[in-house]
């Protein structure tokens, strides 16, 4: 069983400067939530890793809007110009990653793998500083593993014991991330009793959620 | 007929009956309306879903159920919901027929750039470099010029999105190829001469003998399994 801890818990639980994975794509299937909770609380020099900054002042947004992110690993800033407008004004640093490489470092990060050999980027701006790794006479670029202290993500049901699923677009990023942090805090939609999920249909398991936030 | 229908039109005639094509967001994503149901053309939403359709009517929008825009979807039946790992595994692992992506420059390497302006427009690469790299064929769809100002230049000026070379550049003036050779000028926009594309490319073009006028029509589902596998 795990205890439903409501968003303001979860955000004391966040210190200033976690490196935070946040589930969503433009914030759907984003926690809410908690990211409003966080805002709330005044968290400040976040490190966040997710698909994008979201949009104005929704999603990964908020938190760019509260100006409680210090830095920004995405793939995508581009629908919400306050990201961009801080990025160039220096208050943000944004690091771009392709997303199928963002996909692969947080899922090699979760999976105990030293990182992922992608063609993706290769004599890109995208690859400048990075290694190239000849295997038989084949060019790869190398991308390092991106683990995070805690992923915030979103669930469509989560059971007592925490196994998750997720719906239809809004499940992107959540259940790779859920694998590649310390501590998973999980907002769910709907909250149901052991039993109701049937194990084929659990995508994240359980076993490696932390944190579940109580519903309205 | 506008530009932009041009371009779509001319595209969707690449599209394979049951193969699994991504549209890039803008121009790219109208290509979907020149392409008949009965191709049954599996279209790829990168955020996680196969079998992409058309926004629900109005009031039946689902707030989980969204394009890489962010933009209400629906889905067809036999649609398929994955992760982002798996969304992009299909990318990079060479399971997606077709990617059609727009474009800000396209050289005669047949390299594209499209995804940053440096200091100006910094949306980020998104799915785009994934895209090039990957997927079978890139076919890029844009307007010719901006502005007036060619799109089709000797060398990009703007950072790469990959080093791959895109399968065709189709516009609304022309379809060009992309060669061992260069780029090859294949096919002209109705009631435009082989003079107005090459005044208005700065690349250099290899012009044939004969360059035939783009057909715009949809085809039938027997033409579209015909052509593309004379094509294959």
């Amino acid at each position: 069983m795990k205890e439903a801890i409501t968003p303001q818990q979860a955000a004391e639980i966040i210190p200033d400067g976690a490196v935070l994975a946040i589930g969503g794509f433009m914030g759907v299937g984003s926690p809410h939530r908690v990211i409003d909770a966080l805002v709330e609380a005044g968290r400040k020099d976040l490190t966040v890793i997710g698909n994008d900054a979201g949009r104005p002042d929704f999603g990964i947004g908020r938190l760019v809007h509260a100006r409680a992110v210090k830095k920004l690993i995405a793939s995508h800033i581009g629908l919400n110009p306050e990201s961009q407008k801080q990025m160039i004004a220096g208050e943000m640093e944004i690091d771009l990653v392709p997303q199928g490489t963002l996909a692969e470092r947080l899922r090699a990060a979760g999976h105990g793998l030293g990182g992922v050999l992608t063609k993706t980027a290769i004599g890109t701006i995208a690859a400048e500083g990075k290694r190239i790794i000849e295997i038989d006479g084949e060019e790869w670029l190398y991308e390092p593993p991106l683990p995070a202290d805690f992923a915030l993500i979103h669930a469509d049901r989560a059971d007592y014991i925490g196994n998750l699923t997720y719906q239809l677009t809004a499940t992107n990023f959540n259940p790779i991330m859920a694998m590649a942090a310390k501590t998973v805090i999980c907002e769910p939609r709907v909250i149901v009793p052991i039993g109701v999920i049937p194990p084929d249909d659990v995508r994240t398991p359980g076993v490696i959620v932390d944190h579940l936030i109580a519903r309205v | 007929m506008e530009a932009l229908e041009i371009i779509q039109r001319r595209v969707a005639r690449e599209l394979k009956p049951l193969s699994l094509v991504n549209l890039g967001i803008g121009l790219p994503t109208g290509v979907s309306k020149f392409v008949p149901d009965e191709y049954s053309v599996f279209f790829q939403s990168e955020n996680g879903i196969i079998g992409m359709s058309a926004r629900p009517p109005e009031g039946m929008e689902d707030e989980d159920l969204t394009d890489a825009g962010g933009g209400f979807v629906s889905a067809l039946p036999g649609a398929a919901t994955i992760d982002s790992a798996i969304s992009f595994g299909l990318i990079r692992g060479g399971h997606v027929d077709a990617t059609v992506l727009g474009g800000l420059e396209v050289d005669e390497n047949g390299q594209l750039a499209n995804w940053v302006v440096p200091g100006k427009m910094v949306p980020g690469m998104g799915g785009a470099m994934d895209l090039v790299t990957g997927a079978r064929r890139v076919l890029v769809g844009m307007q010719h010029t901006a502005r007036g100002r060619p799109k089709i230049v000797p060398k990009c000026t703007l950072p790469l999105t990959s080093l791959r070379r895109v399968t065709l550049i189709i516009t609304d003036l022309a379809v060009i190829e992309p060669t061992d050779d260069g780029l090859v000028l294949r096919e002209r926009a109705p009631d435009v001469s082989v003079e107005t594309i090459l005044e208005n490319t700065t690349a250099k073009l290899i012009v044939p003998d004969t360059v035939p006028e783009m057909e715009l029509s949809i085809r039938t589902l027997e033409e579209a399994r015909r052509a593309t596998s004379e094509a294959a």
